[in-house]
């Protein structure tokens, strides 16, 4: 189903990019060692301009999902499943995603899952997989 | 932070009004604003000449949104006011930011009767475009906002996927049960037969609730607000001015807007939101203590939002809505704790915010007729989900 896409922009072209190498590319901040979401160019935790975006593990945790039964669009074809992703490297980093490749009733709270990349014209959308299905 | 003196208690409600609420109305919107505005006007015992101030979230965003198709500019010189003061948007503490940015305009001495209305017409919207929302506007072409770059890339095109993921979280933790959430529709649903405005009075089963489709899951279609048209609007008088009118005067006695999070929908606490921070500052603003609330209209766009609130509130313990609306004794009109005595937007109407309060003083003032409760002199008005998050302590003197 065609997605409605991001524009890309300085602050964001790292997440939405960092497919295109195979990255998961969120902001850090070497001041005080954190991942923080979305991108911005302070530190949201303690004000350091000293932030770049940094390659995290790709790998996280269901922390929360539903399977959507509803067709906003002519185009969109439920049943989808919309999910927040804990990701391993820091406590309460999430991103919000898509949960693919297993059908939505496999889909479960805590469950591990690992980033892939789907690339839409100059966007490459992080999404999610169950971890043991890497490499399927 | 302490303060020395918590200056919302110098300003209370002096008069109500509500335009027709239709699915659809064949009124304008402008017409709908203007009967809720002389309405409350004219509750409130005074004259056109006696606003000075007129305040509205989230105002008009200048697209055609059915969203709010009126703010404070157009409805000015409509009604040919003179005011010291006006005010709307969308950022702020949720949908009664209206009132409490009214309620400031008046505590810092720049009012004496501020005007506050919400104006909404998503059911004419809907004979238009089946698949128009609030977010429609956001779903169009490439898009580099603050925040919802981050989730329509997903096909989240509706508020629901967001809440459900709530929902779904508070299931897990909690062992919240889909049983226990329908409480709040079946509740919404008794309610609204005794109220004449109501746009879904015909009575609702638990099996009815469990045989909706689900939308998003675990949200049914019963678990979503109903759109209608609408215009409600309040009169906020600073209390001395108040105490002069023909009402009760209903004092805020304490407001909650706490945002002590990212205002964010995903970074934010997925079982709190910001309600929680709403309600801890609105309970260190008073003496007065959850037990004495006497009726609680809680938002309930989304079922789930409305369990959120009565935790959050302090009303019950976190994590313990599930079990306490279990039955929905509890929650009745002549349970302990009535709640969304109008039917909510559930099946009142999504009137959006300004209609909890105006359903709040409907109580108070002992004019709600065939769904009245109990007297009472407390009662909470609380709107808003995720990030957004805005709670009045309301007293009738």
């Amino acid at each position: 189903m065609p997605r409605k896409l991001p524009l890309i922009t300085a602050e964001n072209a790292a997440f939405w990019q960092g497919g295109q190498s195979g990255r998961l590319m969120i902001q850090h901040c070497s001041a005080c060692a954190r991942w923080f979401q979305p991108p911005a160019p302070v530190c949201p935790r303690c004000n350091s301009l000293d932030v770049a975006p940094k390659a995290v593990s790709g790998r996280g945790r269901v922390a929360t999902f539903t399977v959507n039964h509803q067709a906003w669009t002519p185009e969109l074809t439920a049943p989808y499943v919309v999910a927040i992703v804990e990701l391993d490297d820091q406590p309460g980093l999430r991103l919000l995603s898509n949960i693919t490749v297993v059908p939505p009733d496999q889909v479960r709270i805590a469950q591990p899952v690992q980033v892939h990349f789907e690339q839409h014209e100059d966007v490459w959308l992080p999404l999610f997989k169950p971890l043991a299905e890497v490499g399927a | 932070m302490s303060f020395d003196r918590l200056y919302e208690k110098d300003v209370a409600i002096s008069g109500i009004g509500q335009s027709e609420v239709g699915r659809p109305s064949h009124k304008s919107a402008m017409r709908l604003t203007v009967d809720a505005c002389l309405e409350a006007i004219a509750d409130a015992g005074l004259k056109r000449d006696d606003i000075d101030g007129v305040s509205c979230w989230p105002g008009d965003n200048n697209n055609g949104n059915s969203f709010s198709p009126v703010g404070p500019n157009a409805l000015i010189g409509t009604l040919g006011l003179r005011v010291n003061w006006y005010g709307g948007g969308y950022e702020g503490p949720g949908p009664l930011a209206g009132v409490i940015n009214g309620a400031m305009a008046i505590a810092a001495g720049l009012c004496r009767h501020v005007l506050v209305f919400r104006t909404i017409t998503e059911a004419s919207a809907r004979r238009v475009d089946k698949t128009a929302n609030a977010l429609s506007n956001k779903t169009a072409g490439r898009d580099s906002s603050f925040f919802w770059q981050w989730y329509t890339p997903y096909h989240v095109h509706s508020a629901i996927n967001l809440m459900a993921m709530y929902a779904q979280r508070h299931f897990h933790e909690y062992g919240t049960t889909a049983e226990q959430l329908a409480q709040i529709a079946l509740t919404c649903r008794a309610n609204a037969a005794l109220n004449p405005k109501a746009v879904y009075r015909q009575p609702m089963t638990m099996a009815d609730y469990l045989a909706s489709r689900f939308i998003s899951t675990p949200l049914r279609m019963f678990d979503c607000d109903v759109h209608c048209d609408a215009g409600t609007a309040i009169v906020l008088s600073r209390i001395d001015a108040a105490r002069a009118g023909p009402n009760p005067p209903i004092r805020l006695e304490a407001i909650g807007s706490a945002l002590h999070q990212p205002w964010s929908w995903d970074q934010i606490s997925l079982t709190e939101g910001a309600s929680f921070d709403a309600g801890r500052m609105m309970w260190q603003r008073t003496d007065i203590k959850p037990h004495e609330v006497g009726q609680a209209q809680l938002y309930d766009g989304f079922s789930i939002l409305t369990m959120i609130w009565l935790e959050g509130l302090g009303l019950v313990p976190r994590g313990e809505s599930g079990r306490f609306v279990e039955g929905g004794q509890r929650i009745a009109r002549d349970g302990e704790l009535p709640i969304n005595t109008n039917g909510g937007q559930l099946s009142g109407g999504r009137t959006h915010g300004l209609g909890y309060v105006h359903e709040a003083c409907t109580q108070l003032w002992g004019r709600a007729g065939a769904r009245q409760i109990p007297p009472h002199q407390v009662a909470v008005a609380a709107s808003g989900g995720g990030p957004l998050a805005g709670s009045l302590l309301l007293v009738r003197e």
